[in-house]
């Protein structure tokens, strides 16, 4: 089974086009793959099927993703025919959405640290790198936190830590954020809807 | 032949905001060129063997002196009686039963014939694989009875898809609304495209687009003499490079196809 | 929006300023090419011949910068020919109140303003009241102080010379519009107006919309189908980012963040409680202090009582005429004021003015944390060209963050639509969603006060934080719930006629609208405008995907959910007459029928104005009820006027003696410099994004959109191009005064040159999508650097769409 299959793709040029995508960062070679093994329409019969909005402009679109249930990963994005402010259609970003998933080699996967003086970025995990955080945000607040201010009043504020962003994250996480902001006592809250 | 069905661009509605451009990628799974800003909105500059359609950008100003810019989405037209199928010695290139053209890759030897022959410049060569690559009308879709990828993406009904006879019709209503230079281009040569256009303008006012697209004589001829004669695939590459040669000298037709496979460069 | 995108369908004439729809918003022109098919007129007014241009009706070039007095002119119009719908201007405005003897308007400058402070009082931008204190009107319109008649006064300037003069359009291209677009005072007729950056990228950019909403109301635009004022916004989310308040100046929901000088909740809620005793005006804002109690609780819980006024004194407090905009944060950072950054989802080293004074900002930082799913400037800037990372101490972190649809939840569209979308895969690798790493972030910060103390820790450790789902996860949901509100007590509601069974509500059940939050604690609501999305029963109604339009009007009431209340057009009582019959029968939006509206959800119960015991005005929002023509919230004044852009070709503004808006705020560092009318920088520069990119161009790391749009070009008129020596294609290096950065000529029959004041303007325009980070070996080619960090006054906005250049060759 195995071999035949690799026959099929090396008789399908799927190889080739594979890397050369992948050397601009879009590695569709797996789903090259599958679809040489099954069409791709078979395999959005078969998909799990979610429905999204489109992430650029606040036109709101519709999409169907489609995810193959063996791999978890999404391989079909196109527009939702029954959305009734795109009809099922996309401009090119929207149309482009798939490029943003897991097949962009480009995607971010680890936490990146840069060090002070360092000339690059260090892969770390998820614990340390909260702890450090937390205790940067910490150590900061602790010095500068502003009870009150010059004429007495009591502000409980911290200027200075500043916070941007962003406008491309759901409403839920939106929420959350900006109580997260104020409970921190920042002050330099700001985002995308002033630009 | 289950039912012929027409792609209609009606040039009057696009916006090139380019969906189809990228929709037609996405389905298709096909990479990205490295490109250039060479002056222009328009990006590939010119249809690859990884872009089947592709948004053509130009501007012109009328005899008013009011600019205009047109947005033409280039790509296989599909023709009946299609130059591409005429000379393909493996018959890898092929109708299907909607009426359009479409390549089983794996019979392709990559013997460039239908490079030259089409008038449309449509057919690219992969040097990657060393294949023929061209749009297809999304017949996978086609079979499941989903429109095209590119129709499906397109916000403005610039370009709507059906049955032949509905859409030569609403062509030709919509050129009559639009009045002036606007016409309907595809149905009155190789025996009628399935792609048809809408145009704003005079058909010889848009680049790259032929006014009079016919098949070579050259390959009437050779189809008429030689093909009846038949290739068995093992000729096939050495009948190719013939056909080549009759139809248009020794040259090399390297300049018609995307060199690069991909690869940056 | 006030209306939504589908409902552009429905307009007889589109007029499209300060937007470029086709490419920025292309599926919204699936709606108005829908329009355009019914027969309605589609105008384009904008520096550029764009995409959208090339399929709108025509296409008006206008200087960047010049909106009010273009518009200012169309008010002169449709005032001089009697355009107005009439009874909307009378009955639906202020435009028969009466304006304050003390208020004036001389020279440029309104009354009340302070030179030093750049400020105005605005104590004489009032309107008379009678004894009741109910505003004094002449429905005539013919008293020389009623609004409608200030109104004449202040635009008797706007002549057509004028306006041609100075926006650089000819007369016989002003007159096209103020006739097409005047039309639409017809009471059957609705016109449109799309803005999108084209409008807020200016020291005049609230001033701008504002002058388009004054015309709005006096043809009778606002609250009906066709109609409004329709902000086509850029991301994806930034309706909810804003109705949830990720911004210095409001808490969630619209509520103001307060100051210092307001020590308790009870100042607080006097000071920001609308008042009215005009028993016609609904004044909806005297609910405000349910609003924000409901709020205090969602955000401090059962920590939030009525003993410690619901947590009010933990809130941060601003100083009483102190901005943090990120204009200010990065003046604050340049100046080594800020330690501390958190970058979500963002760029500011690309986004911000002046990137040369951001990036040097960044430098000066102890710590930055930045959220992306790429790599990007803001990231990376202490490997940016030019800089030695020896010298930069900063730690940094860059967090891998979801994509959209590899998490669950909801967003909003411009039109309010609230749409929810699912988890179609998981993120790759260690990525998290946003919400996940907030949660994380604050769950570690959280442990550190627990243990240790620290500074005001009830902040903190107060806040009540509890989103977490079985497995650990942010649980969306949760925080959806929350959003809507809860009951936090039982609650029993007796009905006043006692004709209904007493309504029984327990503790921890869903709110099922804002109109049952109360000011007492009982409910809690973390943004009392989606309070009504999530139902008690279990029904989230940002799920709805219902697709029945009964009235053929592309409302789908039953497609997710739009806030307030599902409404589909706000100030909808106002597409009716005083006896609540629509105007336009054709497009009924709304009736009053028998004893209740029949048609979208309307701006509340009340009959229309013509019941003169319970009607009420349809702007329901405002103290008086009614439509500002006369606009006393705006910092700049009352009524729109033109000033320059900062830096713009002209010495002086031919309107008046004061040049640019008196009261934006003058950044005064180093590397704040300016060239108006200066030699060196001749030429107008505009910034724009394209179809094929988004913001700073996270879309670079995306193979199909880079190759359709590389590299950073800068579109240039022939003639200029003629003059430079510059071909087609060719690098050039454009300057201002604050940077230079080198792109690829385009030069293109779509620019032409203006004649402003006797001579010849050129503009040219750059995108703002590109920098060095990617592609790989990109230039540094991010239009900003040339950009000046100076923004509206009213919302700090910054003016990316006009500034001075020089041009050459590379």
């Amino acid at each position: 089974m195995k071999i035949t299959r690799r026959r099929f793709l090396s008789m399908s040029g799927a190889i080739g086009s594979g890397l050369a995508l992948s050397s601009l960062g879009l590695d569709l070679t797996a789903l090259k793959a599958h679809a040489a093994g099954l069409g791709k329409m078979d395999r959005i019969r078969t998909a799990k099927q979610t429905t999204t909005i489109c992430c650029y402009c606040s036109v709101g679109c519709g999409l169907i993703c489609s995810t193959d249930r063996l791999t978890g990963k999404i391989f079909n994005i196109e527009g939702d025919p029954d959305h009734p402010i795109n009809e099922g259609s996309l401009c090119a970003k929207g149309a482009g959405l798939f490029g943003l998933t897991e097949v962009n080699s480009h995607r971010l996967r680890k936490v990146l640290y840069r060090a002070p003086k360092s000339d690059k970025w260090e892969e770390k995990d998820w614990n340390w790198t909260l702890q450090r955080i937390a205790r940067l945000v910490k150590d900061t607040r602790d010095a500068d936190f502003i009870t009150k201010n010059d004429k007495g009043e009591v502000v409980n504020r911290l200027e200075s830590i500043g916070h941007y962003g962003s406008s491309n994250i759901g409403n839920e996480e939106c929420w959350t954020l900006s109580v997260a902001c104020r409970a921190m006592g920042l002050v330099n809250i700001d985002h995308q809807a002033r630009v | 032949m289950k039912q012929e069905l027409i792609k209609l661009i009606d040039l009057s509605r696009c916006t090139a905001c380019r969906g189809c451009q990228v929709a037609c990628k996405q389905w298709n799974e096909m990479p990205a060129s490295k490109t250039n800003n060479f002056g222009s909105y328009q990006n590939p500059p010119d249809l690859q063997w990884n872009t089947w359609t592709l948004i053509r950008f130009q501007e012109i100003e009328d005899r008013g002196g009011n600019v205009k810019w047109l947005f033409r989405k280039d790509g296989c037209m599909h023709c009946t009686d299609a130059a591409c199928i005429k000379v393909c010695p493996t018959e890898a290139l092929y109708h299907t039963e909607f009426g359009s053209v479409a390549l089983k890759a794996h019979k392709c030897i990559g013997c460039k014939a239908c490079i030259p022959a089409c008038p449309f410049g449509v057919p690219k060569m992969n040097t990657a694989t060393n294949r023929i690559s061209k749009c297809d009308l999304c017949y996978t879709r086609l079979l499941a009875n989903q429109p095209p990828a590119c129709v499906l993406s397109c916000p403005t009904g610039a370009i709507t898809f059906g049955d032949r006879d509905a859409m030569l019709a609403k062509a030709h209503k919509r050129a009559t609304e639009l009045g002036g230079d606007a016409s309907v281009y595809g149905d009155k040569f190789v025996d009628g495209t399935h792609v048809l256009y809408v145009l704003t303008e005079k058909a010889e006012v848009y680049e790259h687009l032929p006014t009079d697209p016919k098949m070579p004589l050259s390959i009437i001829v050779w189809k008429d003499i030689l093909k009846p004669a038949g290739l068995i695939t093992a000729g096939a590459v050495v009948a190719g490079a013939f056909l080549h040669y009759i139809t248009h000298g020794p040259k090399t037709p390297e300049e018609e196809t995307t060199c690069e496979g991909g690869k940056e460069s | 929006m006030t209306n939504h995108y589908i409902d552009l369908k429905n307009s007889d004439c589109i007029l499209i300023m300060g937007s470029n729809a086709a490419e920025n918003h292309p599926i919204a022109f699936k709606w108005i090419m829908r329009a355009k098919d019914r027969g309605a007129k589609i105008i384009h007014v904008d520096p550029r011949y764009t995409r959208t241009s090339a399929r709108c009706d025509y296409h008006v070039p206008l200087r960047s910068g010049t909106d009010i007095a273009f518009l200012g002119g169309m008010i002169k119009h449709i005032i001089d020919n009697n355009l107005i719908q009439e009874e909307y201007v009378k009955y639906y405005t202020n435009a028969s109140q009466i304006v304050s003897s003390g208020y004036d308007f001389k020279d440029g400058l309104f009354s009340g303003y302070n030179q030093e402070k750049r400020s105005y009082n605005k104590d004489t931008w009032t309107v008379e009241k009678d004894e009741k204190g109910i505003p004094v009107r002449d429905y005539t319109l013919e008293n020389p102080r009623c609004v409608y008649q200030m109104l004449k006064k202040h635009y008797e300037r706007y002549t057509l010379d004028q306006v041609s003069s100075i926006t650089g359009v000819s007369k016989e291209n002003l007159l096209k519009v103020y006739q097409e677009y005047g039309a639409t005072g017809a009471k059957d007729k609705a016109g449109t107006e799309c803005y999108a950056l084209g409008w807020t990228h200016h020291t005049t950019g609230s001033q701008n919309i504002r002058t388009m909403s004054i015309i709005q109301l006096l043809l009778g635009n606002m609250g009906i189908c066709g109609g409004g004022i329709n902000a086509l916004r850029g991301e994806p989310n930034v309706q909810g980012s804003t109705d949830h308040a990720i911004l210095y100046n409001i808490l969630p929901g619209y509520l103001k963040m307060p100051s210092g000088s307001i020590d308790t909740l009870q100042k607080y809620n006097d000071k920001y409680t609308s008042k009215s005793t005009d028993p016609q005006s609904a004044n909806w804002y005297q609910n405000y202090p349910k609003y924000t109690v409901s709020f205090l609780k969602a955000m401090w819980g059962d920590k939030a009582t009525a003993e410690n006024e619901f947590g009010y004194s933990w809130l941060p407090k601003m100083d009483d005429g102190k901005h943090y905009s990120i204009l200010h944060t990065i003046d604050s950072m340049y100046a080594g004021k800020i330690k501390g950054f958190f970058a979500y989802g963002s760029n500011i080293a690309v986004s911000s003015p002046n990137s040369t004074k951001v990036r040097k900002g960044l430098q000066k930082l102890k710590w930055l944390v930045n959220v992306n799913i790429f790599d990007n400037e803001t990231a990376s800037f202490w490997k940016a060209p030019g800089v030695d990372p020896k010298t930069v101490d900063t730690e940094v972190f860059l967090l891998p963050a979801a994509a959209s649809m590899e998490k669950e939840g909801s967003q909003s569209n411009s039109g309010r639509w609230v749409q929810w979308r699912y988890k179609a895969a998981n993120p790759p690798g260690d990525a998290l969603s946003d919400g996940d790493i907030t949660m994380r972030i604050i769950d570690a910060l959280r442990d550190l006060y627990q243990k240790e103390g620290g500074a005001c820790p009830e902040q903190l450790l107060n806040l009540k934080w509890d989103y977490k789902d079985a497995w650990g996860k942010f649980d969306v949901l949760k925080a959806s719930k929350i959003i809507n509100g809860h009951y936090t007590k039982d609650v029993t509601i007796e009905d006043p006629t006692g004709k209904a069974p007493k309504e029984v509500n327990l503790k921890g059940e869903l709110v099922p609208t804002f109109a049952k939050l109360m000011a007492d604690g009982s409910t809690s609501s973390g943004n009392w405008l989606m309070s009504g999305s999530f139902e008690q029963k279990g029904v989230n109604k940002m799920m709805k995907r219902g697709k029945e339009d009964p009235t053929g009007l592309g409302l789908f009431a039953d497609w997710s959910y739009a806030w307030p209340l599902n409404r589909r057009i706000i100030y909808n009582r106002a597409s009716c007459d005083l006896n609540g019959k629509p105007y336009n029968p054709k497009m009924k939006l709304l009736e009053w029928v028998g004893d209740k509206w029949v048609g979208d959800v309307a701006d509340g119960p009340w009959p229309p104005l013509g019941d003169k015991e319970k009607g009420k005005y349809p702007f329901i929002m405002k103290a008086d009820g009614v439509g500002a023509i006369f606009g006393a919230g705006m910092v700049e004044g009352p009524f729109p006027e033109h000033y320059e852009p900062l830096e713009g070709p002209l010495a002086k503004n031919p309107f008046s003696p004061q040049l640019v808006n008196p009261t934006i705020t003058i950044f005064k560092s180093d590397l704040d410099k300016v060239a108006n009318a200066d030699e060196k920088f001749p030429y107008v520069c505009t910034t724009y994004s394209c179809t094929e990119h988004w913001c700073t161009g996270f879309t670079r790391w995306q193979p199909w959109l880079l190759e359709m749009m590389p590299e950073a070009y800068m579109e240039i008129s022939e003639v200029l191009a003629q003059k430079l020596g510059i071909k087609n294609g060719e690098k050039v290096k454009v300057s201002s005064v604050r940077g230079e950065i080198p792109v690829v000529a385009m030069v293109t029959k779509r620019m032409k040159p203006f004649q402003v004041e006797g001579k010849t303007v050129h503009e040219v325009g750059i995108p703002f999508n590109y920098g060095w980070r990617w592609p790989d070996g990109a230039a540094d080619a991010s239009v900003n650097h040339l950009t000046p960090s100076v923004g509206c006054p009213n919302t700090f906005c910054p003016e990316y769409k006009a500034f001075m250049v020089n041009i050459r060759k590379a």
